[in-house]
């Protein structure tokens, strides 16, 4: 007898039976779209988080590695726009959480017990990785996260409207303001730091003299001569020889290569398309010394790989991390040097990368090696927007910069107490 | 048990009434069309906002950064928090600001265009889809276009480029508070998205009111225009006015997307729900703080909402006045 027959299903079954539906459904809309479908060969499956890298061919690079792993599945969400940091930190605190993701080394992370320590899979291989990149990961004897690219960041000029204009290459910040003004015509700006003016934040305390924390972890960017320089900011920001607004920020090439700007603040990742456009007509330099004695500074961002600590398959993404990052050499220097340029981490890897060996590329490479900061792990978060809302009340709003900086003090504080007590 | 029987044996009878088991039957079937047409919403309604809404309360009290599973009570902390370091006090000066302007501007221009397609004689269908069609597009494509478009601080920015025509330098919209060009990028992209709507409420209204009445004060010898729309029309558009001016600040409360979108690594013009989200999504993370200021921001609404009823009459019925 059909199990739809009449006799089965009365009023009360369907009523039974609709009301179990409606209220599976929206339970099962919340488990949609959660990228675990399907299985590998094994059966095995894990997520991945990456945010948009701007260079072409990325996305499809990260697949094709994923694709290449046997032993599990691997779903990679390639996260667009600018809230990768809020998408990951959410979906951390959820069942849909990813195995392994990108991002920077943090101190909360690990204090959350977020990220998995992974001395087991660096360790044999630690003396490979560059020392600083080892230290910026390290919190207790153990290092956290692999790193993926080191990506320098420094200005990019247009060196013909440099000598047009009859500017030298600025050693000071002062050099710096001066030359955006002697730059600036009715078509070209003579300086672009980024649309909101914080991706230089980090490079100006350090040039300043200054750094984030000391090593007692103690507030080290609040000095006579950060507020200074902040002053200096103000005036280049006011005095209209700065691109404000511009369609794409200061991580795409597009400004300089667009003539917008004749001086750009960007990372090394820009490199190819810039000498694309622009061929010779191409210079970098270090964010120069803001302060007397002061040494120019270079941030040395990049990205790294983490596991999910709450994960459902640690050692599954442990393995993952190890074959990918560690193990697959030829995707390790593809994903450096085929898209845009990062400095590969692995001493090794960075030896033979011959597109890094002469021309601007060398350059970038000199000026990582010779002023290159790297991050700060106990720099988290929170103490980062505190940071940058010293330059959009400082730079951009006309706040005395001694307030700005009290004010972000006062926030930094409360972080180093939770976080160090 | 014999009680049951017992009581049961000494219950008398009920009387057949003609149509009554109809009736049960009837009353029965409205019930279960009721559990059957509300069940599901209910049953969303209490998952998706009642409980939400009572573990944010009680997040509230206790310190929850990256986490939502917290174990260190605070009590008022994250509230005293909130209400002390400025951000989220200035947010509610940015919400005041925008829905000063954004609701009074609105009111008027959404009439303004109901009016004006009213009276077209032609090409009203035209006029009135032209009018409410942006109210489909979505808040982030239409701030990506003012941004990246139309309000880019660049020469080939289209204002700026209307500007340049007239000798006008280069104006950063965005970039620069002082001044504070930035509000009107935000209130134009609203104004064009919601405009349109609003219109179509007024119109309809407008089509509700009897033409006697426009006869009557013609005979009178009312003068046609301002003085029929002030003393005719406006006084019969007074509860859609109304229901229109709660409707926009219920909107402006929940403004997000251009002010996200828009201002990017900014301490200015975060209405509560942007700042709240930079509190609790965004990079602070701090479940137990953001939760605080989302009790706050909902007493506050609440007390509006009290006093809008007490002021403006909206909701009661009429057996109140």
């Amino acid at each position: 007898m059909s199990a739809l027959s009449s006799r089965n299903w009365d009023r009360r079954s369907v009523l039974r039976a609709t009301a179990g539906l409606a209220a599976l459904g929206p339970l099962a809309a919340c488990g949609g779209n959660t990228g675990r479908e399907g299985g590998g060969s094994s059966g095995k499956s894990l997520v991945q988080y990456f945010h948009a890298y701007g260079e072409a061919g990325t996305q499809e690079a990260i697949k094709r590695y994923a694709k290449a792993y046997d032993e599990a599945r691997v779903t990679t969400q390639w996260i667009t726009g600018t809230n990768f940091e809020s998408k990951l930190f959410s979906s951390l605190l959820t069942d849909n959480a990813p195995d392994v993701f990108e991002f920077h080394p943090q101190l909360q992370l690990i204090k959350s017990g977020q990220v998995a320590p992974l001395d087991d899979i660096i360790g044999p291989v630690k003396d490979d990785f560059n020392p600083a990149d080892i230290t910026s990961h390290t919190v207790d004897g153990k290092v956290y996260g692999v790193r993926m690219i080191d990506d320098p960041q420094f200005f990019f000029y247009r060196k013909s409207l440099l000598e047009k204009a009859g500017v030298e290459v600025p050693q000071t910040l002062e050099e710096l303001a001066e030359a955006a003004d002697k730059l600036t015509t009715d078509k070209v700006k003579g300086l672009f730091l980024g649309n909101n003016m914080v991706s230089t934040n980090y490079a100006l305390v350090w040039a300043a003299g200054a750094d984030q924390l000391n090593d007692k972890n103690e507030i080290a960017y609040h000095t006579d001569d950060v507020a200074a320089a902040l002053k200096v900011y103000r005036r280049m920001f006011t005095s209209g020889h700065l691109l404000l607004d511009a369609p794409a920020d200061y991580w795409d090439p597009s400004a300089l290569v667009q003539g917008l700007t004749a001086i750009q603040w960007c990372g090394m990742w820009a490199m190819p398309v810039m000498q694309k456009a622009l061929g010779d007509d191409l210079g970098v330099f270090p964010f120069p010394s803001a302060a007397s004695g002061a040494k120019p500074a270079v941030y040395n961002g990049g990205w790294s790989m983490f596991v999910n600590a709450k994960g459902k398959n640690v050692d599954l993404a442990k393995e993952y991390v190890k074959w990918l990052w560690i193990d697959q050499k030829k995707y390790q220097e593809d994903w450096a040097l085929s898209y845009g340029f990062h400095i590969p981490p692995r001493t090794s890897l960075a030896a033979s990368a011959t597109k890094l060996k002469s021309g601007l590329p060398a350059e970038g490479v000199k000026l990582f090696t010779e002023y290159g900061r790297f991050d700060n792990i106990s720099w988290t978060q929170a103490m980062i927007t505190a940071l940058e809302e010293v330059i959009a009340n400082s730079v951009r709003k006309g706040m005395d910069p001694e307030k700005a900086l009290d004010a972000a003090d006062v926030k930094v504080d409360r972080e180093l107490k939770k976080l160090f007590g | 048990m014999s009680t049951t029987t017992t009581r049961d044996a000494t219950r008398p009878a009920p009387a057949e009434v003609p149509g009554a088991g109809r009736r049960r039957k009837g009353v029965r079937g409205s019930t279960l069309s009721f559990w059957i047409f509300t069940g599901p919403f209910l049953i969303g309604l209490v998952i998706f906002v009642y409980i939400p809404i009572g573990w944010s309360a009680w997040l509230s009290f206790f310190e929850a950064r990256y986490t939502v599973t917290p174990d260190k009570f605070v009590g008022f902390e994250n509230y005293e928090l909130m209400l002390t370091n400025g951000d989220f006090t200035g947010s509610l000066v940015t919400f005041t600001v925008f829905a000063a302007i954004i609701v009074p501007v609105t009111w008027a221009l959404s009439l303004g265009l109901a009016l004006m397609v009213h009276r077209l004689r032609f090409m009203q269908a035209f006029f009135r889809s032209v009018f409410f069609l942006p109210t489909a597009c979505s808040f982030v494509a239409a701030s990506l276009i003012w941004k990246m478009s139309l309000f880019s601080g660049v020469r080939f920015g289209m204002m700026n480029t209307v500007l340049g025509w007239f000798g006008v330098e280069n104006i950063a919209w965005l970039a620069d508070p002082n001044p504070p060009w930035y509000w009107l990028v935000i209130v134009s992209v609203r104004l064009w998205l919601q405009a349109g709507f609003y219109m179509i409420l007024f119109l309809a209204a407008l089509q509700n009111i009897p033409p006697e009445l426009y006869e009557a004060a013609a005979i009178d010898g009312a003068r046609p225009g301002w003085q029929t729309f002030r003393h005719i029309t406006l006084p019969q558009l007074r509860a859609t006015s109304t229901a229109v001016i709660l409707l926009l600040l219920v909107a402006a409360y929940q403004a997000f997307d251009e002010f996200f979108n828009l201002l990017s690594k900014t301490t200015w013009g975060r209405p509560p729900l942007v700042e709240l989200y930079y509190t609790a999504l965004g990079d602070d993370q701090d479940y137990g703080a953001g939760s605080a200021g989302a009790v706050i921001l909902t007493l506050l609404i609440c007390m509006v909402t009290l006093l809008q009823g007490r002021f403006l009459g909206f909701g009661r019925g009429d057996d109140s006045k």
